[in-house]
């Protein structure tokens, strides 16, 4: 089991630019703010819930909390994939409307941690009715490489409550 | 002086409103004719510590409250003035206003000053009316007069010279003379003791002379400003006893050194040792002077005043720090404390599991290791799970004072009573017992005890009796709450349900059903619905309250002779003893209190009622059964009936079979919110840690016989 501490990064990442924890889900490569991140762990067997959405896989034992264990493939509804002893779970707290929450997301693989500044992120476009793209936060080019920061709170706050994400400041 | 006291408010206002909870119940325990005079001074005693503490903390409005409330004590524990219901309720209203003001001051909230001032003056007004039909032997204008004098004087004591004064020392004769050494520790101060606040205090008992000496007073360029260089030698002439004197030094205990001698004091010729002793207050090796703590030297004390047993002051327990009994934590370390210990226990048994699969002599050794294990984990958890019990006296003790205020409202006379307010349960359930019972109690006032008239019309005694009991019966504690009262109108309650369609016209229900039926919702048989209770929040809430506590209520009534209702919880939420089961390849807990019996059913007995839900007969009825992997949708190991086992399982008074693949063993599982880090889930109450570290689900039988309802509704 691969235990990486990293909320004691260095959170005085100069003003105007963030630090991102990329992984990937097929040929894409999402990110996530690194002070979210709680650990990084390997596959393990979850334990079912009933009446859960199917890509709520299940609970798990985190150090003797009860944690939800999300599959991030079947959130966006991308071809499943077999869970193997490689498989990643980045446990992430997220703000929902009734209060913190840790989870887990099972990822294909965790890449790097990237400086992204504030300045390279663009909006994401709209794609029409067909591609929902409110939980992204914004695209950022990184050496060549397209990275979808997710607004983590959005995508799975209400998956995990019950209770709707109360929506950002409107804008784009 | 710069000290931050800020760090000690915390303290000060728990302690105080704890001391106000004690008043409280010593002001109730009262009685109008002969009160018990240590009763009195333990509410002397309260207000008073709460009087120095606000006035060493600059709270100058409870101060002052305090201390006219405590004037009033005074006279009463003087046998001055007599305990009436009238004074009763005036220093019951004080502890009221002196709560909100702690209140308002501890979230810096203004303080209601005209309901202060309107309760300060009716004190003051009984105070004076009662002085003035004691026609005043000894005229009480002359002490204040002095009071204030020497106090003025006391306000600016020069350092070099001496302040000396003594002011009126003439006159009539009093009891005692006081000679008082007090030479406080340099960090007095820093401990938040304001050696002029304890001098004037003492100017308060009578004609007061006060020496300084100085002569610690270091250069200026040395001085510290937060530290006390001074010692003082005082003489109080008074009536008042040593225990007063002793307890204006109370919050220095430790802080100084202090003798009190009687200069009065008619023990002096029989015992010269006692008066040596005050006289030379280090009768111990040199070493004293710097740790050894000097107040309340008891053999001075009993020397010097034979009459009062000395102990009495130290029997209020709570102040000084000679009561090291109890420390306060906060819940959050213990349930840090019982998460780490759970944790532990998964450690230990899946040690336990490793263990089982070693061989030879290592293995023999390794498995009695184990067992020790196990039990200290035992002992361990127990103990944690002790530390989170309180006595119910923490809620029952609200009941006295509420049940005298409705009884006075509503012209009822109630006693109450009260046993096993020392049973303990845990904390989280304690906290949530408080307001059903609150309920029931007001309901028994309210509803249940009549009024006095009709009482003796139906020649039973004008006083209803009202009475609280817990107690501990199997893995439960049981809080029952009765009335003498008229018991519960049957005939009412039934014309009720009726006209809500509750039961049909033609139904016949017996006694305990009609009586039940006062758990619907929305069910208020009063005629006339009070301010005290019939809000519209019934019987129904404090059902469900209770339901959500894990426990259950039921009533029993006697038409003329009163109702007792019966409420039974368990006594922790932390834990609960299970009976693992399998289904597939999940595991689930089930309450063992919920299991009535498990079985094998051989084909044939299932009998299927309009070709879909199936059904056996068990004990007399028709049981329902709920296949498990059906509702939570995985796949089983056995589909057939025949191929595993049914455990029949019993929620809100219905039964249904569980139908799983197999039964694991029992065992005591620690219990974890799923709601935590996720959300409430139907029929599922919760989670807990197995020893291979994988998570199982607890069922909560009732919510998962709802869901099967409905399912089977779809």
């Amino acid at each position: 089991m691969t235990t990486v501490n990293v909320s004691n990064q260095d959170a005085a990442a100069a003003a105007g630019s963030k630090q991102v924890l990329t992984f990937t889900l097929g040929d894409e490569t999402y990110g996530v703010d690194i002070l979210r991140v709680q650990e990084i762990r390997g596959w393990s067997p979850v334990t079912r819930i009933p009446q859960a959405p199917a890509h709520v896989l299940g609970v798990l034992n985190l150090r003797g909390s009860i944690v939800p264990i999300v599959d991030l493939r079947m959130r966006f509804n991308l071809e499943h994939a077999e869970y193997t002893p490689l498989t990643v779970i980045i446990v992430l707290s997220i703000e929902s409307a009734v209060g913190r929450r840790d989870i887990g997301l099972v990822v294909d693989g965790v890449s790097d941690v990237i400086d992204v500044p504030q300045a390279d992120v663009k909006p994401a476009p709209e794609l029409g009715q067909h591609v929902s793209t409110e939980f992204i936060e914004g695209l950022a080019a990184v050496a060549g490489r397209m990275v979808m920061l997710l607004d983590i709170d959005r995508l799975i706050g209400e998956d995990v409550t019950g209770v709707a994400t109360v929506p950002a400041a409107a804008n784009g | 002086m710069t000290l931050d006291l800020a760090q000690f408010h915390d303290a000060f206002f728990d302690e105080s409103y704890e001391a106000l909870d004690t008043m409280e119940a010593a002001l109730l325990k009262l009685d109008l004719g002969a009160p018990d005079p240590e009763l009195i001074n333990t509410i002397f005693r309260v207000a008073h510590s709460i009087k120095g503490g606000s006035a060493t903390f600059g709270f100058s409005e409870v101060a002052s409250f305090t201390h006219t409330c405590e004037a009033v004590l005074d006279e009463l524990r003087a046998n001055r003035m007599e305990v009436t219901r009238h004074i009763l309720d005036l220093l019951l209203k004080s502890v009221d206003v002196m709560r909100d003001m702690l209140r308002a001051v501890q979230h810096k909230e203004p303080i209601d000053a005209q309901r202060v001032a309107d309760l300060q003056f009716d004190l003051e007004l009984t105070i004076a009316q009662n002085n003035a039909a004691a026609a005043a032997p000894t005229s009480p204008q002359d002490s204040t007069a002095q009071v204030t004098a020497s106090v003025e004087a006391e306000h600016s004591p020069s350092p070099e010279t001496e302040a000396s004064h003594s002011q009126g020392g003439e006159g009539s004769k009093r009891a005692h003379r006081w000679r008082i050494l007090f030479r406080p520790r340099p960090q007095l101060m820093a401990h938040g003791n304001d050696p002029l606040r304890m001098i004037r205090e003492l100017a308060e008992l009578g004609p007061i002379e006060v020496k300084l000496d100085a002569s610690d007073l270091p250069e200026l360029t040395v001085l510290e400003p937060e530290r006390c260089y001074f010692a003082w030698e005082i003489v109080v002439e008074t009536d008042a006893e040593r225990e007063a004197i002793d307890q204006i030094f109370d919050w220095a205990e430790g802080d100084c050194e202090l003798t009190i001698t009687d200069d009065y004091a008619p023990a002096q010729p029989q015992a010269p040792g006692a008066s040596a002793e005050a006289q030379a207050p280090q009768p111990e090796p040199p070493a004293g002077s710097s740790n050894v703590v000097n107040i309340a030297t008891a053999a001075t004390a009993k020397a010097s005043e034979p009459a009062k047993p000395s102990q009495d002051h130290h029997e209020g327990g709570k102040h000084g720090l000679g009561d090291g009994s109890s420390i306060r934590v906060s819940t959050e370390k213990i349930d840090e404390l019982m998460n780490t210990v759970g944790e532990l226990v998964i450690t230990q048994s899946m040690l336990s599991q490793l263990g089982a699969k070693v061989s030879g002599p290592i293995g023999e050794q390794l498995r009695s290791g184990l067992a020790q294990l196990e039990r200290n984990m035992r002992e361990l958890q127990e103990s944690v799970m002790r530390v989170r019990m309180l006595p119910i006296s923490f809620v029952f003790s609200r009941f006295p004072r509420m049940v005298r205020d409705l009884s006075q409202r509503l012209s009822k006379q109630v006693e109450l009573k009260v046993t096993g307010e020392q049973t303990e349960l845990d904390k989280t359930v304690l906290e949530k017992i408080g307001d059903p019972l609150v309920h029931l109690v007001r309901n028994c006032v309210d509803h249940g005890i009549e009024s006095p008239e009709a009482r003796t019309a139906a020649g039973k005694p004008p006083t209803g009796v009202v009475s609280l009991e817990a107690y501990h019966k199997g893995g439960n504690i049981t809080i029952e709450v009765a009335d003498d009262g008229a018991g519960l109108n049957r005939e009412k309650i039934l014309a009720k349900a009726r006209e809500r369609g509750l039961v049909g016209p033609n139904d016949t229900l017996s006694d305990e059903q009609i009586d039940d039926l006062i758990f619907h919702a929305g069910f208020s048989t009063a005629d006339q619905a009070t301010d005290i209770s019939g809000r519209g929040v019934g019987m129904d809430v404090v059902r469900r309250n209770i339901k959500e506590l894990g426990g259950h209520i039921e009533v029993r009534s006697q038409p003329g002779k009163g109702s007792r209702f019966i409420i039974t919880l368990p006594l922790t939420l932390a834990i609960v003893d299970g009976q693992s089961v399998a289904v597939g390849t999940e595991t689930y807990i089930v309450p063992l209190v919920t299991i009535i019996e498990s079985l094998q059913l051989k084909p044939g007995m299932v009998n299927r009622v309009a070709g879909q839900g199936e059904v056996f007969w068990f004990r007399e009825q028709y049981v329902p059964i709920v296949r498990l992997h059906e509702l939570f949708g995985i796949r089983p190991r056995a589909t057939a009936l025949h191929e595993g086992l049914i455990m029949v399982v019993e929620g809100d008074g219905k039964r249904v079979g569980l139908f799983v693949d197999d039964l694991l063993g029992q065992q005591q599982v620690v219990i974890k919110s799923l709601e935590t880090n996720y959300r409430r889930v139907e029929g599922v109450s919760g989670a807990t840690i197995l020893g291979d570290g994988s998570v199982a689900l607890i069922l909560d039988v009732p919510g998962l016989i709802r869901v099967a309802a409905q399912s089977a509704a779809a």
